[in-house]
């Protein structure tokens, strides 16, 4: 095992068998996460292949460049493993999360999802699991996520970063 | 103005250009595919008051009534961006595939690398490539505000640039050389825009961009596409620089048309004389259209 190597793109094992850099998360482990948690369809990944750079972020890109590439950036974020619980970005609520099926949480009313936006904590009646969250709200007759919260003791808390923040 | 006085022997109402180059520009967005269809993307933009000119070139180009675009829930979600009119013009020349590997030479700010991606239907490669560190950040952000996954940025002097960091791929299929230049054609919206602007800085930065266009035709693959383009009038940035690489390279020039007005471009300029086939490239004028100036260019690699 060697450790990671948080300057450069290193591929994410298939399995727990074939991992070669201590703590790397498995593609197995992080399609497991994303349809355990949000119900999305296995194939969620399925032409993407995933890659490791910084300590446990993991990036998809829809290309098979070989060898691990020695670039800024390779893809998309999606994940941040590497930590007690694991935490989408907001990007990849937003591109991927329009598939979720669980732990979807609705701002139906304006100022709530104006709220969430602007990084505000607010208090929400909610049944769903404690967590990580993707919230979103109804634009043009469909359902469109805004980003991750992590809802706890019924409080909505926005993850939506700092420079993505907006008030209307 | 008076840097500009030098083209009006190639300008057809000179006139008409200047008070054209006078106003303001209209502010434009463009649809992001990868996220949205541009029909729901004007309904959402309707629902929160903005007005919407849809342009009949592209479907996914439209003039919205708002200086802050930013300022809407379509763009919170990565349905809309920023992008002058005539800027959406050289990722539709190139026109990639699916699954094409692409290299956007001079990438930074990102606006048509996203463009690329989503030419490609976000399947594939875009090499986006800038050789300023600092405006690798607009790049990365723009994309993942986007929702690009299909692009690799890279950091690099692109007329030394190489596909090493991707050892599977020989050569890309598409190349995108939107150069640093002179950059004269957004004096609608930097009124500083012609400071500094002439001939010669023109002819040194002309040889820049063509070593940039030589390494964009050297990395892809015979019966590739190599688009080039400037924002720029100047002559020396943009037929000199094309008939250079055309006589240094093989490649040549096709013809294109995305359904905007535009003029040839020009086989003669001064003394200088370029390739006949220098007509097949399109000089898009600011009162052509109502945007900014542009150059573009479309060769084809063939050997």
């Amino acid at each position: 095992m060697t450790d990671n190597d948080s300057q450069t793109f290193g591929r994410l094992p298939a399995t727990d068998a074939e991992r070669s850099v201590a703590g790397r998360p498995t593609r197995a482990a992080v399609v497991d996460w994303w349809t355990d948690r949000f119900g999305v369809p296995r194939t969620i990944f399925e032409s993407y292949t995933l890659w490791e750079k910084g300590a446990g972020k993991v990036w998809a890109l829809p290309f098979d460049p070989g060898a691990p590439v020695p670039v800024e950036a390779l893809g998309l974020t999606v994940l941040r493993t590497r930590q007690e619980h694991w935490k989408p970005t907001t990007i990849a609520a937003q591109r991927f999360g329009r598939e979720a099926t669980r732990n979807v949480l609705r701002l139906d009313e304006r100022d709530q999802a104006a709220a969430f936006l602007a990084g505000e904590e607010q208090e929400i009646a909610w049944d769903g699991d404690w967590g990580y969250v993707i919230a979103a709200h109804e634009l043009t007759g469909r359902l469109e996520p805004i980003g991750v919260g992590l809802y706890t003791y019924g409080t909505l808390q926005s993850m939506v970063p700092k420079g993505r923040r907006r008030e209307f | 103005m008076d840097a500009l006085s030098r083209y009006e022997p190639i300008i057809d109402d000179f006139e008409g250009f200047l008070a054209a180059c006078e106003r303001p520009l209209p502010t434009t967005v463009r649809v992001n595919p990868l996220a949205v269809t541009p029909d729901r993307a004007v309904e959402a933009l309707a629902a929160e008051g903005v007005a919407v000119d849809r342009r009949e070139w592209h479907p996914g180009v439209l003039e919205v009534d708002t200086n802050k675009p930013g300022n809407t829930w379509p763009y919170v979600h990565g349905w809309v961006h920023g992008q002058e009119e005539v800027s959406c013009v050289p990722p539709r020349v190139l026109d990639p595939e699916p699954g094409d590997v692409v290299w956007d030479a001079c990438a930074a700010p990102g606006g048509k690398t996203a463009q690329i991606a989503a030419e490609i239907d976000d399947d594939g490669l875009v090499v986006a490539n800038d050789d300023n560190l600092g405006r690798l950040s607009a790049l990365r952000g723009n994309c993942d505000r986007l929702g690009v996954t299909s692009a690799a940025v890279t950091n690099t002097d692109a007329r030394r640039a190489t596909l090493d960091a991707f050892p599977d791929v020989a050569a890309v299929d598409a190349a995108l050389v939107d150069a640093p230049c002179s950059c004269e054609g957004t004096i609608r919206k930097n009124a500083d825009a012609l400071d500094g602007a002439g001939a010669s800085a023109s002819r040194s930065l002309g040889r820049l961009q063509a070593d940039i266009l030589a390494r964009a035709v050297a990395l892809t693959r015979p019966g590739g596409t190599v688009v080039y383009s400037t924002c720029t009038f100047a002559p020396e940035e943009n037929e000199a620089v094309v008939d250079e690489v055309l006589g240094r390279t093989d490649s040549r020039l096709v013809e294109f048309d995305v359904g905007l007005a535009s003029a040839p471009g020009l086989t003669e300029w001064g003394d200088a004389s370029y390739d006949d086939s220098l007509a097949r490239a399109q000089r898009y004028y600011p009162h052509h259209n109502d945007t900014g100036g542009f150059f573009a260019a479309k060769l084809e690699v063939t050997a």
